[in-house]
Parts: structure tokens; C-alpha cells; sequence
């Protein structure tokens, strides 16, 4: 764990401002101009706290996915796993409060169900990709329909609702916090803080870098391709779990809809701040403002009556193309 | 040489299929396609052709009941091409994904002679069915919007939730704000929030930062409106507003007959309709039984004192 040059920052031309750095967090600033124009509550307090809370899923699982696309994979079944772990973790709950009463030693044994099935779902896909020698976009593509499937089984096709004496112990977990700031968005900059360690200042970190942009490269320099890429996975499902225990104190439920589509949002989220979906470079704060943006651009739209609501998925694609836009054109241009 | 194998081919061939075709005579089969449980809704409208499936196998044991459920409308159309070549039916009962694209897939099933039932969603060539059952969208809309009226005196600030673009919307959503044209309602602002518990809580915290007084909200679905409940909570302004949802969820309604402030009715859009077009179509095939046309089911109020009737609680929806 020798500490190192950031790769990029080798790369980074002597001269001028570096957009593919800045630009995720200039788009943001940008954005909040746009949204205090819109509507002045958008820099309210309860506003602020709301957007970041909401963010705090995605964020985590994108933080995750960072790593899994910098060396070169992906991973589509995390929206279905985050469904699938809140499922599990509800019934789990649920059927031990008739043993253990409804307290916190349940919490507890509901969180640990969640973070190993984090676990073994990263496990799975990374094995199937590394040993099995499949393509990660397969692979996950195979365990995205099986999690979502298996969670529309155990709930009957309708919604698992969490016991609600345990709901009430719980659920502070979402809506709580200290000194003002809620537990999600504590938890989302924790993951950041300890992605961030892991990307730039440890060897896996650069590993992930190498693989992602050469694979055979990295193999001939005797790296462990296939540890690191299976550890890539496992540190996703772990960020899945992690993002389910806190947001099944939200509603208290699960159902076939949970998580939909969480894995485009992860991936966008990855992408706008920066981390090539090809693999070889990736920015783990680049990924928190990514994860912001996209639901600062909900929120927005939310606060304004002046687009049609037809026109939002509009308003949306637009905003994300420009924002990935400013950084790739200053890279032609250099 | 060649004769006689023929011959002896066409004897086989002969000897095989006649006990499939009086086997066909004596098992009645009724297809059901569905779309799969993707939420909450279609979730109950799975459970309830579920167990209308064991119902009606159990009543009449020359019928088989097959259930196929999809994702879209392309793969509902593939099923429906399955059901009638691979399954053989003799008559479908069908919830169609989308009213206009399966209008084809399902006038196709009837020229190869099936019985049609369809369900909630009319195609757009009302002549190709045998038997219509559905839900009431338009009067879903009405229903609830003079509820509001009426609970509201006529006056004040609403938000509406939308569900997701499609025609089953635009019909509560029109319908809605008709009846409420002419009063001083104002409808202070408008979102989708795709029949989705998530959803619903997200777009309600936006209209609740944005509007300092909502007098009501209506959530249009249950699933929506369970979200709102929570975002209402979370900003503690309970007191401030009513939530109408609809479909009957087994949670809305037990909060209604609970008299819970906040949920004072609900508006019925039961998915047990299903159930209800399998039974009518078993029934006119195996005892051959005169049908109405169509059967329409009401959209009714929901209120504490009828609650009970439509409490479900083992449904999962």
C-alpha cells in the first residue's frame, strides 16, 4: 500500500484548467444555479436535506459500481439485488419477532441477512465472471432477472410490508439524524470517504485502473486480474447492501417495483462524474455529483410547473448529454 | 414397399391423433394472459387469477385454466400466439397491456374461433370480443373528484399524482378534472409518480417544499398514496391535508375502516376483476350458460362504513 501519484493527475496537461476533472462539479454548480432560478425553496434547508437523503441509495450503490466499471466490467443486477435484499431482510424481520421480540437485536439480524447477501450476490456475479469467463454485461444481465423474479416470489406478486412495531424502531434510521444531517446522507459520505481511499490510495484501487484499461497489460505485469475483478464485485454487492439497510426503514416495504431500474440510474451516475464506462479511469467524488445531479434534476422538475410533465424524460437526457458533453469535448480539443 | 409404409404412417398418424381430439372435446381450456406483477396492482390481479384458477379447476374438473403473464405488450402478443397453437385453447380471457396494439394479436385468437373475454382495458374494435368486463377509469375519476368536492366544500388547493403515461390515466385524469371544473378547487401542481410507492413519496416531498398549503391530494392509486403518506409524516404536516388514493389496497382500506384522518375513503378499482371475467367465461363454456355482453364494475367509494366488505387480508395487494 505504497502511497502514489494519482494516475490522472500524470496525465493532467501542465497548462489550463481540466475540465474532465472539474466539469461534473461545474455541471452541478451550473444545475444549482438553474434550480434557485425555478423555485427559491430549492436552497431551503429541508429541500437540500430531502434531495441528499433521496441520493444517498443510489450514491452508495454508485460508489460501488465506480469500482466495477473502472476495470472494465459492469454490473445490471444491482437495482434487482437492492429489491431482492429488502425483501429478504423484511421477511426475516418480520418472521422473528415472534422469537425475539420486536427490538433491536431483530435490526440487527436483518442487517447482517442484508450485507451477506450483499456479499454472496457479489461473489456470485464476480465468480461467474472471472472463472466462469463470461462477459460481466451477461452475467449480471442473467442474475438481474433471477434477484427481480425471486423477489416478485416471496412477495405473492404484491408488496412484503414490514412489521410495524420494528418499523417504528427503525425508522429513524431514514428519517433521523444528528446535528441535522440525516443517517442516509452520513452513511452515502462515509461510503465516499472509504471509496475514495480505496480508489486513489491503495494498490487494488490502481489495480482496478490498469485492468479496466488493459487486461492483458495488467495480467503480464502479475496482477491478480481475477481477484481483483471478483473483489470489484464483492465491494458492489457489499455498497447494495448497505443502501438496502437504509432504505427499507423509508417505506417499511418491498415489492417486484423496488429498485427498478436503480442500476441505469448507478451506471449514469458513474459516467456523468466522469469514470469512462469503458473502463481504465475512474473518479470516485466525480460519482457523488453525479448521483446529486440526477436527483437534483428530478427535484428540480418537480419544483416547477412550467414543463409540460411529458417533457421531463426530456429535460432529463438533456441535461445528462450536456453535462458528459463538457468534459468529453475538452478532451478531443486537448 | 413405399405404399404400404405410407399407409402404415397415415394408420400411426391417424391413431395418434384421435385420442388427442377427444381428449380436446372432454378438457375444456381456458387461457389467461395478464401482465406479469410488476406492481402492486397487477401484483393482486395475479393473485386473484390464482386463485380463481384453483376455484374454478376444483368446481369443473374437465377445465384447465392455463395463466401466462407478460412483460410488454410484444411478449403478450407472442403468448397469446402460444396459447392458441402450443395450448390450444378454446376460449381467452385476456387483461390487454396496451388497448391499441393488442387489438390484432386479439382479433387474430377470434377468427381461429376462440371465445374472448377481455378485461379492464376495451381494444379498440369493441366487436371482436364475446364478453367484456372492466373497470370503470372515467368514473374512477369522477367518483373521486366529487369526493373531494364534497369533503372540501367546494374550495381549496389539491396536488394530483399521475401514474404512468398511458390511456388508463388520461381517462381518471380527464374525467377527474371535469367534474371539478366550475369550482374554486385549484390544482396547484401535477406529476407523474408511476403507481410506484417510491415515487409517490419522492414527488410528494418536491410538492410539499414547494406548496406551504396543500388542502388535499389526490394520489389516484394506492400504492402512489401509501409514498405521500410517509413524505406527508416525515414533514409533519398531517393535520394540513386528506389523501385519496384508489384500487383498494388491503392497507388503504383497513386505514379508511380504521378511520385514519389523513385517509378518509378510497375509491375501488378492484383487481379481483379478473377473477370475476374467469369465472363468467368458465361458466358459459362448461355449463353453457347465457351471458351479458359486457359487465362493468363500479367504481365505488370506499368509506368507513363499507370498508369492511372490501377488506382482503390475505391478498398480497
Amino acid at each position: 500500500m505504497t502511497p502514489s501519484v494519482m494516475p490522472e493527475a500524470a496525465r493532467k496537461p501542465s497548462s489550463g484548467f481540466d475540465l474532465k476533472l472539474y466539469g461534473p462539479f461545474l455541471a452541478l454548480a451550473a444545475l444549482i444555479v438553474l434550480g434557485t432560478i425555478v423555485n427559491p425553496v430549492f436552497l431551503s434547508p429541508g429541500n437540500i436535506g430531502n434531495v441528499l437523503t433521496r441520493t444517498a441509495f443510489i450514491g452508495i450503490i454508485a460508489v460501488g459500481a465506480t469500482f466495477v466499471i473502472t476495470a472494465g466490467g459492469i454490473d445490471l443486477s444491482v437495482g434487482s439485488l437492492a429489491a431482492f435484499a429488502s425483501g429478504v431482510m423484511i421477511v426475516v424481520m418480520n418472521a422473528l419477532v415472534g422469537s425475539m421480540g420486536a427490538g433491536l437485536p431483530v435490526i440487527l439480524v436483518g442487517v447482517l441477512v442484508a450485507l451477506g447477501l450483499g456479499l454472496a450476490a457479489g461473489l456470485v456475479n464476480g465468480l461467474l465472471v472471472t472463472k466462469g469467463r463470461m462477459e460481466a454485461f451477461i452475467v449480471t444481465l442473467g442474475t438481474m432477472g433471477i434477484f427481480r423474479s425471486l423477489v416478485t416470489y416471496i412477495a405473492d406478486g404484491g408488496t412484503l410490508s414490514l412489521n410495524s412495531e420494528i418499523r417504528t424502531i427503525y425508522r429513524p434510521v431514514y428519517y433521523g439524524g444528528v446535528f441535522g444531517i440525516s443517517y442516509p446522507i452520513l452513511a452515502f459520505a462515509v461510503v465516499a470517504l472509504i471509496g475514495a481511499l480505496i480508489m486513489y490510495r491503495t494498490r487494488f484501487g490502481r489495480y482496478c485502473a490498469a485492468i479496466g484499461s488493459s487486461e492483458d497489460v495488467a495480467r503480464y505485469s502479475a496482477i491478480n486480474v481475477d481477484r481483483v475483478k471478483l473483489l470489484a464485485f464483492v465491494l458492489q454487492g457489499v455498497c447494495v447492501a448497505i443502501a438496502v439497510v437504509i432504505y427499507v426503514p423509508r417505506l417499511g416495504s418491498a415489492s417486484a417495483t423496488t429498485g427498478l431500474l436503480w442500476e441505469l440510474e448507478a451506471i449514469a451516475a458513474v459516467i456523468i462524474g466522469g469514470t469512462m464506462l469503458k473502463g481504465g479511469y475512474g473518479r470516485i467524488w466525480g460519482t457523488v455529483v453525479g448521483a446529486v445531479m440526477l436527483t437534483l434534476i428530478d427535484n428540480i422538475l418537480n419544483l416547477t410547473g412550467a414543463v409540460s410533465v411529458y417533457l421531463n424524460g426530456t429535460i432529463q437526457g438533456v441535461i445528462i448529454i450536456v453535462a458528459v458533453l463538457l468534459q468529453r469535448g475538452t478532451v478531443a480539443r486537448r | 414397399m413405399t405404399f404400404r409404409f405410407g399407409l402404415a404412417a397415415a394408420l400411426a398418424a391417424g391413431l395418434m391423433v384421435a385420442p388427442v381430439a377427444g381428449w380436446a372435446q372432454q378438457k375444456i381450456k381456458m387461457g389467461v394472459s395478464i401482465p406479469a406483477a410488476t406492481h402492486g396492482w397487477a401484483g393482486g390481479l395475479n393473485w386473484h387469477a390464482q386463485q380463481a384458477e384453483k376455484r374454478l379447476e376444483k368446481q369443473y374438473p374437465n377445465l384447465d385454466v392455463v395463466i401466462v403473464t407478460a412483460r410488454d405488450v410484444g411478449r403478450q402478443a407472442n403468448d397469446l400466439e402460444d396459447l392458441v397453437s402450443v395450448q390450444r385453447i378454446d376460449a381467452l380471457v385476456i387483461l390487454p397491456f396496451e388497448s391499441a396494439p393488442m387489438t390484432d394479436p386479439v382479433r387474430a385468437v377470434k377468427q381461429a374461433g376462440k371465445f374472448v373475454t377481455v378485461v379492464d382495458r376495451g381494444l379498440t374494435d369493441p366487436s371482436i370480443q364475446d364478453l367484456y368486463v372492466a373497470g370503470n377509469n372515467p368514473q374512477m375519476g369522477e367518483v373521486s373528484a366529487r369526493f373531494m368536492k364534497e369533503k372540501m366544500g367546494g374550495k381549496g388547493d389539491i396536488v394530483v399524482l399521475r401514474g404512468i403515461p398511458t390511456v388508463i390515466d388520461n381517462q381518471r385524469v380527464d374525467a377527474f378534472m371535469k367534474e371539478i371544473e366550475g369550482t374554486q378547487i385549484k390544482v396547484l401542481g401535477m406529476q407523474y409518480a408511476n403507481w410506484n410507492r417510491d415515487d409517490g413519496f419522492k414527488v410528494m416531498q418536491d410538492f410539499l417544499s414547494r406548496f406551504p398549503k396543500i388542502d388535499a391530494v389526490w394520489a389516484q392509486d394506492d400504492d402512489i398514496a401509501l409514498g405521500v403518506i410517509e413524505a406527508v409524516k416525515q414533514a409533519g404536516r398531517e393535520k394540513e391535508m386528506f389523501i385519496l388514493g384508489g384500487a383498494g389496497m388491503k392497507d388503504m382500506i383497513k386505514r379508511v375502516m380504521d378511520k385514519d384522518v389523513l385517509v378518509p375513503a378510497d375509491v375501488l378499482y378492484p383487481p379481483a376483476m379478473i377473477a370475476e371475467a374467469m369465472e363468467i367465461t368458465a361458466k358459459h363454456l362448461v355449463e353453457k350458460a347465457p351471458i351479458q355482453k359486457e359487465y362493468i364494475i363500479e367504481a365505488t367509494l370506499v368509506t368507513p362504513e363499507n370498508a369492511a366488505k372490501y377488506y382482503y387480508p390475505d391478498s398480497p395487494f
